[in-house]
C-alpha cells in the first residue's frame, strides 16, 4: 500500500502537511504555531499558558460557550496545550466536520476576543494547574529534572510559578499574541479521510491572510546539572536521571532509539527486568529519549519506597552505565519487531498520524515516509548502535530525588 | 464487521468482532473477578494474582513470558477492577497462533514462591504509590462508605497489612475458585482468523477444569457519608462523591450517561461553566460507571483549600436545580452528539472494539454493533433523563475530602 502524503507552504509561513488514509471515517488535525514557553519573557512565566487560556474564550463570532457547544456538536474531541516550543491545538472528529472545526480554529488564532473580564477567572485556572503539581511528585521530579538539565529557556515548566502567574496583565497577554501566535514557522497537519485540493483550497483561505510577526531571539543560560534533592513527606522517593542523547532532527537519533529501546522498551527491556521484575523495587521504572529542536536527552524515571531508593538509584545508574557497554542483536531484535508492529498499527488511527507528520515537519522540514522508516529501523545493527555508544559516553549527568530523604551520587 | 460467538464444552465463551480490512487484532482473556469477590483475610488477591499470572506456566518462566509477549505484540497490559481482571495483547493478523497460545497459557500459572515474593513488594511499591498520588484514597473510602458492606465497597489493591500477610497457598486457593472457563471470555477484534481462534481455544483451554464460581449479588443499601482526611502534605483539597446510579445491565444506562456528560463531563457541561470555567476548581467531573447488579455516579473535585466549602455548595445546589428543573432539548442534544462522534472514532481502532465486545458480553451476555450503540444514545428523550434522575438522585451521595483542611464543613 503507498502511503499519500501531501505538504504545501502558504506565502504567510505556514505548512501544510496531510496525510490521506482513505480506509477511516475520521480526521484529526495538530496545528503547532511556535509560542512555547520558550518564547516568553524570562520573569512572565506562565504566559502561554494564560494566553492559550484566554484564547479559548471566545474568537470569531463566538463567545466562549458559543465556541465549545458548537465544537462538541461536530462531534471534535479537541484540546491546547503549550509546550516548551509550541503552543499547540488539535482533535479528532468525524471527517464531514473538519472543515468546520478548522474555521472555528482560524478564529482562535487569529481573531480571539480574548476578554478582559475574563483575565481573572483564566488566571484563576492556570494558578490552579501550578498548585496540582506540587501534588503530583512524580511530575514536579520530571519539570524539575528537564529545568536542571537543560536550563532556562529549553528546560522551562509551562506552568510558570505563583508569583509570576499573579503578575501577568492583560497587556502582557495581548503582546504574547500579538507577538507569537504567527504563522512563521507554524505547522498545520491534517491525518485521516480527507481530499487534499479541497482542503489545501480551505486552508488557503481560512488562514492565507494571517499576519507574520518578527521572529524571536532566544537566550541560553548555561545549566547547573548534577544533583538536586527535593524534601518532601511522602511514601515513595521519585529518582530522575538525565544525560544527554541526541535530537529527532539528528541523523544518528536511532542509534540512540535502538539503544534506549532495548533499557526501556517493553517487558523484556533491560530497566523493567533489573529494577523491578528481579529485584521488585519499584512499581514504575522508564527511560525515554527526550528531543528539542537541535539537542536530545535522554530521561529516566522511577518511584520507590524511601528505604529502597538507594539501591534503585545503584542499580539503574549501573544499567544506564552497562547500556554504554553494548546491546545484543537478540535485544535489538526484538526491538525491531516491535516498533514495525506498531508503525503498522499506526495506520489505525488518524491522530496518530496527525501528530507523527506534524512532528517530522518541525524536526527534520519535510514528512519521512514509513517506508523509509522501516529502512532505517531494517538497518539498525548492534555494532552500528555499539559504535555510536562508545563514541558518546555520557558525562555532565542531572540527578534529582524528590522524597523524604537525599541520597547518595556519585559523580 | 461480524459478530462471532462459541462456547467450549468446559463454558468458555469465545466472542469477536471481524473487520477483514484491520491492520491489528486484538485479543484478551476477560475473568469474572474482582474485589468483590474477596474478603478482609484475602483483600488485594484479583489485582496480586493479575500481575503473578504474568510470572509463569509450567512451561514459561517469568522472563519467557516477558520476552515473548514482547516479541508478540505490539502492546499488552493487564487490569482488575471491581468486578473483572483482563489481560490484553494488540497484535497484526499474522501473529494470532502464537499469541493465542501465549495469552491461554499465562491463564494457568504456577505461582512460584520465589515470584510471589519478589512480586509483594512491586504491589507494595504500588500501594505506596497511590498513597503518595492524589487524590489520596479518596476514591477507595468513598466507595467503600457508600456502599457499606456490601462487596463493591472493597479495595481492589488491598492494604499493606493484607497484601503483606497473604500466602502463595491462599492465592492459589483464589485461584481455584474464580479462574474456571465458565467465567471467563476470551474476546477479540480486528483482522481475526475466527475459525483457526475456535480451533485453538479448543486445543489451549479446552482441557481447562470447568467449576462454578458463584458471585454474591446482593442488593445494594445506599449509605449517605461525610468524611474529610487531614493530609497536611497536600496543596490542594480533593473532594469525591459516590451515589446511586444504573446498573450494567440496566437500559437506563444510557440515560445516565448522557446526564453525566451534560451535568458534569470535564469540558463544556454545566459543572465545567460553573466551577472549571471560572477558576474556582482545577478539575470537576460527574460520571456514570456500571457494575453487574448496580452502578454509581462518581464526582470528582479538586481546587484550593479555600474554595473547598463554596465549591461544595455550588456542587451541591447545581445537582439540586438539574433535579428539580431538568436538562433542555439542546443539552441532550450537545452530548448525543458529543458522544455519538466519541463511539465512532473509537471503533476505529480493534482494541477499543476488543474491549467493547468484551465488556459488553462479561457484563451482560450482549453484543451491541457501533449501530446499535450509537442509536442506544440517540433514542434517549428528556422523558427517559426526568425517570433516571428520580429513580437515581444525586443528592444522597458518600463524600470523602482529603487535603490540607483539618475539617470542612458539609454543605
Amino acid at each position: 500500500m503507498t502511503q499519500k502524503t501531501y505538504s504545501h507552504q502558504f506565502s504567510c509561513g505556514l505548512t501544510l502537511v496531510a496525510e490521506e488514509m482513505d480506509w477511516l471515517e475520521s480526521a484529526a488535525f495538530a496545528l503547532l504555531v511556535p509560542a512555547g514557553c520558550a518564547y516568553e519573557p524570562a520573569d512572565k512565566l506562565g504566559l502561554g499558558n494564560l494566553t492559550c487560556e484566554m484564547a479559548q474564550r471566545g474568537a470569531g463570532e463566538r463567545d466562549s460557550r458559543q465556541f465549545l457547544s458548537d465544537l462538541e456538536n461536530l462531534g471534535a474531541d479537541s484540546s491546547a496545550s503549550v509546550s516548551i516550543a509550541h503552543t499547540s491545538v488539535g482533535g479528532a472528529m468525524p471527517a464531514e466536520s473538519l472543515p468546520a472545526v478548522l474555521s472555528i480554529y482560524a478564529d482562535l488564532m487569529q481573531r480571539p476576543h480574548l476578554p478582559e473580564d475574563q483575565l481573572e477567572d483564566a488566571r484563576l485556572g492556570v494558578l490552579q494547574e501550578v498548585r496540582s503539581i506540587e501534588d503530583d511528585l512524580a511530575q514536579k521530579l520530571m519539570l524539575g529534572l528537564r529545568q536542571r538539565h537543560y536550563a532556562d529557556p529549553w528546560g522551562r515548566n509551562p506552568q510558570g510559578t505563583i508569583e509570576t502567574v499573579a503578575s501577568l496583565t492583560m497587556a502582557d497577554v495581548r503582546r504574547h499574541w500579538q507577538q507569537l501566535y504567527s504563522p512563521r514557522g507554524a505547522i498545520l497537519s491534517v491525518a485521516g479521510k480527507i481530499d487534499w485540493p479541497a482542503l489545501r483550497d480551505q486552508v488557503a483561505a481560512l488562514f492565507g491572510d494571517w499576519k507574520a510577526a518578527p521572529a524571536t531571539k532566544l537566550q541560553e543560560t548555561p545549566p547547573p546539572r548534577r544533583y538536586q534533592h527535593v524534601q518532601v513527606e511522602s511514601s515513595q522517593t521519585h529518582i530522575g536521571l538525565a544525560l544527554d542523547g541526541v535530537s529527532y532532527s539528528q541523523e544518528d537519533y536511532f542509534q540512540l532509539r535502538g539503544a534506549v529501546g532495548v533499557l526501556s522498551d517493553g517487558m523484556s527491556s533491560r530497566l523493567f527486568t533489573e529494577v523491578r521484575e528481579k529485584r521488585g523495587l519499584v512499581y514504575t521504572v522508564y527511560a525515554m529519549c527526550h528531543s528539542l529542536k537541535d539537542r536530545g536527552s535522554i530521561l529516566a524515571y522511577a518511584g520507590t519506597t524511601a528505604e529502597r531508593a538507594q539501591e534503585t538509584l545503584d542499580v539503574m545508574t549501573a544499567e544506564i552505565r552497562k547500556l554504554y557497554e553494548g546491546v545484543t542483536k537478540d535485544e535489538l531484535d526484538r526491538l525491531k519487531g516491535r516498533i514495525k508492529r506498531a508503525l503498522i498499527i499506526q495506520q489505525e488511527s488518524s491522530p496518530s498520524r496527525a501528530g507523527s507528520i506534524a512532528l517530522d515537519w518541525y524536526y527534520l522540514a519535510r514528512i519521512r515516509p514509513l517506508t523509509e522508516l522501516r529502512q532505517i529501523i531494517d538497518n539498525l545493527t548492534a555494532d552500528g548502535i555499539n559504535a555510536w555508544l562508545a563514541a558518546n559516553a555520557p558525562r555532565d549527568l542531572t540527578v534529582c530525588t524528590v522524597g523524604p530523604e537525599p541520597l547518595e551520587w556519585k559523580e | 464487521m461480524q459478530f462471532r460467538h462459541h462456547k467450549l464444552a468446559n463454558g468458555l465463551e469465545i466472542v469477536a468482532e471481524i473487520a477483514p480490512n484491520a491492520y491489528s487484532s486484538a485479543y484478551a482473556f476477560f475473568v469474572r473477578t474482582g474485589a468483590r469477590d474477596e474478603n478482609d483475610q484475602i483483600s488485594g488477591v484479583s489485582h496480586f494474582l493479575e500481575h503473578m499470572v504474568f510470572k509463569g506456566s509450567a512451561k514459561r518462566s517469568a522472563a519467557d513470558v516477558n520476552r515473548d509477549l514482547d516479541d508478540l505484540s505490539s502492546s499488552s497490559n493487564a487490569y482488575t477492577s471491581e468486578e473483572q481482571t483482563v489481560y490484553y495483547a494488540t497484535t497484526l493478523p499474522e501473529d494470532q497462533e502464537p499469541l493465542v497460545e501465549l495469552l491461554s497459557d499465562m491463564m494457568r500459572p504456577v505461582l512460584r514462591q520465589e515470584d510471589f515474593e519478589t512480586e509483594k513488594q512491586v504491589i507494595l511499591e504500588e500501594i505506596a504509590k497511590y498513597d503518595d498520588q492524589p487524590p489520596y484514597g479518596a476514591h477507595e473510602k468513598s466507595m467503600a462508605a457508600f456502599f457499606g458492606a456490601h462487596p463493591l465497597g472493597r479495595s481492589v489493591l488491598g492494604t499493606v497489612e493484607s497484601v503483606g500477610e497473604l500466602a502463595r497457598d491462599q492465592m492459589l486457593g483464589y485461584f481455584e475458585q474464580r479462574y474456571s472457563p465458565r467465567n471467563m471470555v476470551l474476546a477479540a477484534a480486528g483482522n481475526i482468523d475466527w475459525e483457526n481462534l475456535i480451533r485453538q481455544a479448543e486445543r489451549h483451554c479446552g482441557p481447562w477444569q470447568a467449576f462454578d464460581a458463584p458471585r454474591i449479588k446482593a442488593d445494594v443499601i445506599p449509605h449517605e457519608a461525610f468524611q474529610v482526611i487531614h493530609k497536611p502534605q497536600a496543596v490542594q483539597q480533593y473532594v469525591v462523591q459516590v451515589a446511586g446510579a444504573p446498573a450494567a445491565e440496566d437500559d437506563d444506562r444510557y440515560a445516565a450517561r448522557l446526564l453525566a456528560t451534560i451535568v458534569g463531563d470535564d469540558t463544556g457541561s454545566r459543572l465545567f461553566w460553573e466551577l472549571v470555567d471560572s477558576g474556582l476548581a482545577e478539575y470537576a467531573a460527574i460520571g456514570a460507571h456500571e457494575f453487574q447488579h448496580a452502578g454509581i455516579y462518581l464526582t470528582y473535585l479538586s481546587c484550593s483549600p479555600e474554595n473547598a466549602a463554596e465549591n461544595m455548595a455550588r456542587v451541591r445546589d447545581l445537582l439540586a436545580e438539574v433535579e428539580t428543573g431538568g436538562i433542555t432539548p439542546a443539552e441532550l442534544l450537545q452530548a448525543q452528539n458529543k458522544i455519538c462522534a466519541h463511539i465512532v472514532l473509537q471503533s476505529e481502532r480493534p482494541t477499543s472494539r476488543m474491549f467493547a465486545v468484551g465488556n459488553g458480553w462479561i457484563q451482560r451476555q450482549q453484543y451491541k454493533t457501533v449501530r446499535e450503540a450509537v442509536a442506544a444514545y440517540r433514542e434517549v428523550t428528556l422523558d427517559d433523563i426526568a425517570a433516571v434522575l428520580k429513580k437515581y438522585p444525586f443528592s444522597r451521595p458518600a463524600t470523602v475530602a482529603v487535603g490540607p483542611l483539618e475539617q470542612l464543613a458539609e454543605p
